[in-house]
């Protein structure tokens, strides 16, 4: 095994690997995920200094932060969503880490979502990518690349008055994703499902067929134009909060160049 | 008589902006009355209680009868100038950068005589009204006014210094997605400001009256976000050397008490209505206290918009009722603060507002965007520190400065 | 009751300290000089010196008791007079009837203060509460904009001109002329007056005094030790003061004496004719025109008129103020009080050098004081003549 690692890191120290930056950096005006008022709201990220090189610390500078466990570049568990509530070891305290490193492929859907800002991933959207790229491997990561991380302001929630509008996957999608036992699924739109998501039935497929299977998610994701189709390992692990159903996490690839 | 004011020219960079000093601020306990009636906008005097004798100046026993039983009461403004002069000497520096300075001895219909400034447009002889405004020292002071003054009389320069009035300054309106927010720009511009700055936050999110906002001439709209210490550090750096006024309309209300509410509703309550206004005050305080004495266009008015339910919480609208307790008094710490500068820090009571969809389910009477507007303005004109606007914001701080305790038992009690 | 007469009771020692403009010696150090000079005048050892009256407005943090320590007097009988420009007549009244009963035996009477650089401005700023309450915050004129308003419902009332105040300020200056103690040196024509910048309109220039440093003081004592000790001395004719006069006129335009003015020359036994000299408060001309008008030289109203018809100079028919007054002098805190007291006795007592009127035997004093708010409280009077000239 110990080869395996030095293997890897020496294709990482020559250039034959490289690390690909999923994650968007954590900033004040990144948009989070908008619900009906009334219901609670996920915080955006605030960041206050807590002292720089002053009276308030003359040596050092820190900040304090304020976000939700699923503000920016983030990871879901099971315990996130109704439907994994009672999902064995759902919360990321309690998640195997060896889960978050491990094999990815990603399904390119630039070119719908450039066309329809609802463009649906949709069972037959995957079996012709497995047509091209053979069957999805049991326990890999999936993720869906749309390039709306290349989209920013207004235009990444792209809300009107019935709601956001940003692509996603359909209830049958995930369906079909759980019949190759995925490990998880990841999007570069603020959550998972779509942005019209909570009127397919289920609502919210994505985070319910997904958490219910004990399966996770990551969202906010950018940079899937540089990743290959099969053959990328992704690193995806969550801050280890306590009862925690998600985090903020610094989501990396490691590809062949 | 009076010389209207015009825009001013753009400041010669060379000159050194005139450092803020105060006319004299010490009183004897018994005055400071004098400012807590100027701060309400009221005119009123001591009245004996037992002999019903008004008194001036100030004191702690009647000038007639001796009784210690001495209210602040509303009096008849009106008298007659007795005496003036125009003074051109004096050792205070406040003055002396301000002379010559008329002042003069107005004798009351009621009876005293009072020592007072006098607007520029009356003099010995004229019949007159009497008004008590905060000086930049913050407290109290009679001016007497022309019973009928001309179009321009808020521009006379005594008055002026009184006033927070928005002709010629660059007004910021924090939260331009605030109920409020559009029939403030209008009233201000209307009022003869010479810029309107409106903050919006999470720019991200459309909002119906940005259209109409952004076509309107002297009128932009910049990133700024009051929960986020650096949008507002940003946006301070910007433009905080020529904002005059800033009007904090932010605001975040959701529905519930405190066993059954959700706390990160309260703390987001919080971040917006009280640290909100903090950050506002650090991002733009110091500047604009530095530029209080900067001419025509100087500093002159911090603006909180309150429910006036930080005096008194509706228990359905409870950490909302807390956060707004807790931002009057950072409005009063940093009054305190502004005091040594000459800024004015200005609460504006409203009750409900209307068309606001967290009061909805509430009975009439609710207050209109427009009579927030301008009751803000007329606040700023007026130079005052304590503004309430809609009925039931007067009716619930008359209560309450009348007795806090009841009012409580009321908010729960009944009392019919 | 009719009032006792100060029989037995005499005025000696006038004791003037040369003003300075500014000084950084103490008020306490003004007060020595005084009092030092006055019992070496008054042949009085401090051992014999049983009792003492004090006024000044810069003693703080001390009163007149820390300066019994100060000085190493033990004084049987102790007074402070806190009343201004009325404080001389005021502490003389009250001393006399003090030796008169015998509760002491020789009192020095004394005032001074000290004047810093922006010391004036600091003494207005708490000087009263009323002032610092309801007078101050409009404008910071001091006594210039309480006496301009004053002066302004006086003349508008009565119809004096400048000139009429003028002429009391030019007749004061050529009387300090020949007082080589006086701050004013120069000549003042009307033509000067009349030029002079406005400083709180009507009060121009040569209206006001000059905020300087410098103590007075005399001593009282029984007449038959001024006898015994050869001394020149003074006896008291009649007396009156009164605090806070109609307080229902919404201005100014009459003082106190007008209460008790009949009882000022029942007292004396004679009226206004009788008087050789006549010392007023003279901290603006305008109140002095009032003295001659609530004193009887003259009735309500006719003050500009007496002022147009009469030589207000040394050798004049009617000498007024013939030191200088404050206006030429200086006005060194509550010494500007003592002025006009101190310089009667030198008149009276004939000892008066260069400012001597011949034959002076009778002198009226007056004073005025303390501008609590919009008026000045405190007036005072008294009739004194000399003996053993």
């Amino acid at each position: 095994m110990s080869d395996v690692i030095a293997n890897v890191a020496e294709a990482l120290a020559e250039g034959s690997a490289r690390i690909v930056d999923l994650t968007h950096t954590l900033d004040p005006d990144f948009p989070v995920i908008i619900l009906p008022p009334e219901f609670g709201q996920c915080a955006r990220f605030r960041m206050e200094e807590v002292s720089a090189y002053d009276h308030r610390g003359p040596a050092w500078k820190w900040h304090k932060l304020t976000l939700n466990e699923h503000t920016g570049t983030h990871f879901d568990a099971p315990s996130h969503w109704v439907s994994g509530k009672d999902v064995p070891n759902g919360d990321v305290d309690e998640i195997d880490p060896s889960v978050f490193v491990g094999p990815v492929v990603v399904i390119d859907c630039s070119a719908g979502a450039a066309e329809d800002v609802d463009f649906e991933l949709t069972p037959d959207v995957i079996l012709a990518w497995e047509a091209e790229h053979g069957e999805i491997p049991a326990d890999a990561w999936v993720l869906m690349r749309t390039d709306w991380s290349k989209r920013s302001g207004a235009q990444y929630l792209n809300m009107a008055e019935d709601g956001p509008h940003s692509p996603g996957p359909t209830p049958d999608a995930i369906r079909l994703l759980l019949e190759r036992d995925i490990r998880g699924f990841g999007t570069e739109t603020v959550g998972t499902d779509a942005g019209q998501g909570s009127h397919y039935v289920p609502p919210y497929p994505a985070h319910y067929l997904l958490h219910g299977a004990g399966k996770f998610g990551l969202q906010c994701l950018c940079n899937l134009d540089q990743l290959p189709a099969i053959g990328a390992l992704l690193i995806a692990p969550p801050l280890k909060i306590k009862g925690g159903t998600g985090s903020p996490t610094r989501v990396l690839a490691m590809v062949n160049t | 008589m009076t010389t209207p004011l015009t825009l001013p020219p753009k400041k010669d960079p060379q000159k050194r902006t005139k450092v803020p000093v105060l006319p004299p601020v010490a009183r004897g306990r018994a005055a400071l009355g004098l400012g807590v009636m100027a701060a309400q906008g009221r005119f009123g005097l001591q009245v004996c209680s037992e002999c019903a004798a008004i008194q001036y100046p100030p004191r702690d026993a009647c000038v007639k009868c001796m009784s210690e039983d001495l209210a602040w009461q509303d009096v008849d403004p009106t008298g007659k100038v007795m005496a003036e002069t125009t003074i051109r000497v004096s050792p205070e520096p406040y003055f002396r950068e301000r002379m010559p300075w008329r002042m003069g001895a107005v004798q009351l219909a009621v009876g005293p005589t009072l020592n007072c400034h006098l607007h520029g447009e009356i003099g010995r002889g004229d019949a007159v009204r009497m008004a008590l405004k905060l000086d930049k020292a913050g407290q109290g002071v009679l001016i007497a006014l022309p019973l009928k003054g001309s179009d321009v009389m808020q521009d006379d320069p005594v008055l002026r210094a009184m006033s927070c009035d928005p002709k010629h300054r660059r007004i910021l309106i924090s939260d331009a997605r605030a109920p409020m927010a559009l029939a403030l720009t209008q009233a201000m511009l209307s009022a003869g400001a010479a810029h309107v700055f409106l903050g919006e936050p999470e720019a991200w999110l459309s909002w119906p009256e940005r259209a109409e906002l952004e076509g309107m001439e002297n009128v932009s709209i910049m990133p700024l976000d009051v929960t986020d210490v650096s949008s507002v550090a940003k946006l301070a750096a910007e433009i905080g050397g020529k904002v005059d006024i800033l009007i904090n309309t932010a605001s975040y209300v959701r529905v519930g008490g405190i066993m059954d509410n959700d706390t990160s509703f309260a703390s987001n309550s919080f971040e917006v209505n009280a640290l909100g206004l903090m950050r506002l005050a650090q991002g733009f305080g110091r500047a604009m206290s530095g530029r209080v004495q900067d001419g025509i266009n100087s500093a002159a008015a911090f603006v909180n918009i309150l429910s006036v339910r930080a005096l008194s919480p509706d228990a359905n609208y409870g950490a909302f009722g807390a956060s707004q307790a807790a931002a009057r008094s950072i409005s009063q710490s940093l009054r305190a603060e502004f005091q040594s500068s000459g800024m004015r820090m200005m609460n504006v009571y409203i009750g409900p507002i209307e068309g606001d969809a967290w009061f909805q389910p509430l009975p009439p009477p609710k207050v209109t965007p427009n009579a927030i507007a301008r009751s803000v303005v007329s606040g700023l004109v007026d130079g005052l520190e304590e503004v309430t606007c809609g009925d039931i914001a007067r009716d619930v701080y008359a209560r309450w400065q009348a007795d806090a305790l009841l009012l409580e038992r009321e908010m729960t009690g009944g009392g019919s | 009751m009719t009032r006792l007469p100060y029989d037995g009771v005499v005025l000696t020692a006038p004791v003037s300290v040369p003003y300075e403009r500014y000084t950084n010696e103490s008020a306490h150090w003004w007060i020595a000089r005084a009092l030092r000079e006055a019992l070496k005048k008054a042949s009085v050892t401090p051992q014999e010196l049983d009792g003492l009256s004090v006024s000044s407005f810069t003693l703080a943090p001390d009163t007149p008791v820390g300066l019994t320590q100060h000085f190493g007097i033990s004084p049987r009988w102790l007074d402070t007079v806190p009343m201004g420009g009325a404080s001389g007549v005021a502490a003389m009244r009250r001393a006399a009837r003090a030796v008169q009963c015998g509760d002491v035996d020789v009192v020095a009477c004394v005032a001074g203060d000290t004047n810093r650089i922006d010391s004036f401005r600091n003494l207005l700023s708490a000087f009263s509460r009323f002032s610092m309450d309801a007078t101050f915050p409009y404008g910071f004129g001091g006594p210039n904009a309480s006496f301009a308003l004053l002066q302004d419902a006086y003349c508008h009332t009565y119809g004096a001109t400048r000139e009429d105040f003028g002429k009391i300020a030019v007749s004061q200056r050529a009387n300090a002329l020949h007082n080589p103690h006086a701050i004013m040196k120069k000549p003042l024509s009307l033509a000067q007056y009349m030029a002079g910048r406005m400083i709180s309109d009507p009060i121009s220039l040569f209206d006001c005094v000059m905020p300087c440093a410098g103590s007075e003081a005399f001593v009282m004592m029984r007449e038959e030790m001024a006898v015994a000790k050869g001394l020149p001395y003074a006896r008291i004719s009649a007396t009156i003061e009164r605090t806070n006069a109609f307080p229902d006129d919404p201005m100014q335009l009459r003082g106190g004496w007008v209460v008790d003015i009949e009882e000022l020359w029942d007292m004396a036994g004679h009226g206004p004719d009788a008087i050789d000299v006549l010392q007023t408060y003279d901290d603006y001309p305008v109140i002095c025109m009032m003295q001659f008008e609530d004193l009887g030289f003259c009735a309500k109203g006719e003050g500009a008129e007496f002022v147009r018809r009469h030589d207000l100079t040394i050798g004049g028919g009617f000498p007024h103020n013939t030191s200088g007054g404050q206006l030429s002098v200086g006005q060194a805190g509550a010494a500007g009080g003592y002025l006009g007291l101190v310089e009667a006795i030198r008149q009276v007592t004939c000892t008066a050098g260069p400012t001597q009127v011949e034959g002076a035997k009778r002198a009226a004093v007056s004073g005025f004081g303390v501008i609590n708010y919009d008026r000045g409280l405190c007036s005072a009077a008294a009739v004194i003549e000399g003996v053993n000239r």
